[in-house]
């Protein structure tokens, strides 16, 4: 079971009061983008063992959508942020570096 | 006309709680800016309340706010008022990029009260900690109840206000219900 906070409304809660909506930053590449990019934006997803970025939505509360970095292997969330910004802030990647050093993720690190 | 009527008619169930649907209250979803002060000032208006905080209600007999989300209000108001008191938001507000509905009609609410045992009611639908300190009168909470999304403040220490859409009113009734059966208490939070 995992336990999120919502950056939005503050809310820690369960997973079921939740619902998760797949990788996070991930870049869209739509009309005028090459077959193979948009192949790779809709099919290729990382699966890792570790440190994970995923999206979620608070959908039994305030509806609004986040990121959270955790740890698919122990279940641990490294932290919650919100979902307007391209990469992961500095104190979320701080947080995994102080538990798992020489992790990355995609191009984050 | 035809003649508004509650999701359940006002049913009520007597257990180890008292669960009762208030019947009819008004109710204005208010989206928009919460920072600006002009919309600040149009719900205080129309309630006679002041803007919460952060999961927070302010609300008094059937007038309030509740906080819903960073760009959304709950406004409670009197039933018959709802017209009026929308009219007056949509004049106060028509500067600004905003949406008030009357959303009356699409939700129904429970009260459940009979002492601090309400507490292990929620405690047994919701994933929330209902515990003396965590959650409180003045606080507000949207979550889930069983399966349904559904939203609570406490008016006083001693009562629960349930808001649910009307779709799953008969479900919620009969949640609590069963949450409230005799001889149920737990005795853990209350």
């Amino acid at each position: 079971m995992l336990i999120l906070t919502c950056p939005y409304c503050g809310v820690t809660g369960e997973e079921t009061e939740f619902h998760g909506g797949g990788e996070a930053h991930v870049k869209r590449f739509g009309p005028g983008s090459s077959d193979s990019e948009f192949r790779d934006y809709l099919f290729s997803k990382v699966n890792p063992k570790g440190v994970h970025f995923e999206r979620w939505r608070h959908n039994n509360g305030c509806g609004k959508w986040f990121h959270a970095a955790r740890d698919t292997m122990t279940l641990e969330v490294y932290g919650t942020y919100p979902a307007q910004t391209f990469e992961p802030p500095q104190e979320i990647k701080d947080a995994i570096t102080a538990k798992r050093p020489g992790w990355s993720w995609r191009e984050f690190s | 006309m035809s003649e508004a009527v509650s999701a359940l008619q006002g049913a009520s169930y007597d257990g180890i709680a008292q669960v009762r649907e208030i019947g009819l209250q008004g109710m204005i979803t208010l989206r928009g800016d919460l920072g600006n002060t002009a919309l600040k000032k149009a719900a205080a208006a129309a309630t006679g309340q002041d803007m919460p905080g952060q999961r927070k209600a302010n609300v008094k007999d059937d007038s309030g706010i509740a906080w819903m989300s960073p760009d959304e209000l709950l406004i409670l108001v009197p039933y018959d008022a709802v017209d009026a008191r929308l009219e007056a938001l949509g004049k106060a507000l028509a500067k600004q990029h905003h949406m008030a509905v009357n959303v009356s009609d699409a939700r129904a609410v429970f009260e459940l009260s009979g002492g601090p045992v309400v507490r292990e009611v929620i405690a047994k639908l919701c994933p929330v900690d209902m515990a003396v300190g965590a959650f409180g009168a003045g606080d507000f909470r949207r979550t889930r109840m069983a399966q349904v999304p559904a939203a609570f403040w406490m008016p006083d220490e001693n009562s629960v206000r349930i808001v649910c859409f009307r779709s799953v009113a008969q479900y919620v009734f009969d949640l609590l219900k069963g949450a409230a059966a005799p001889g149920s208490a737990v005795g853990y939070l209350a």
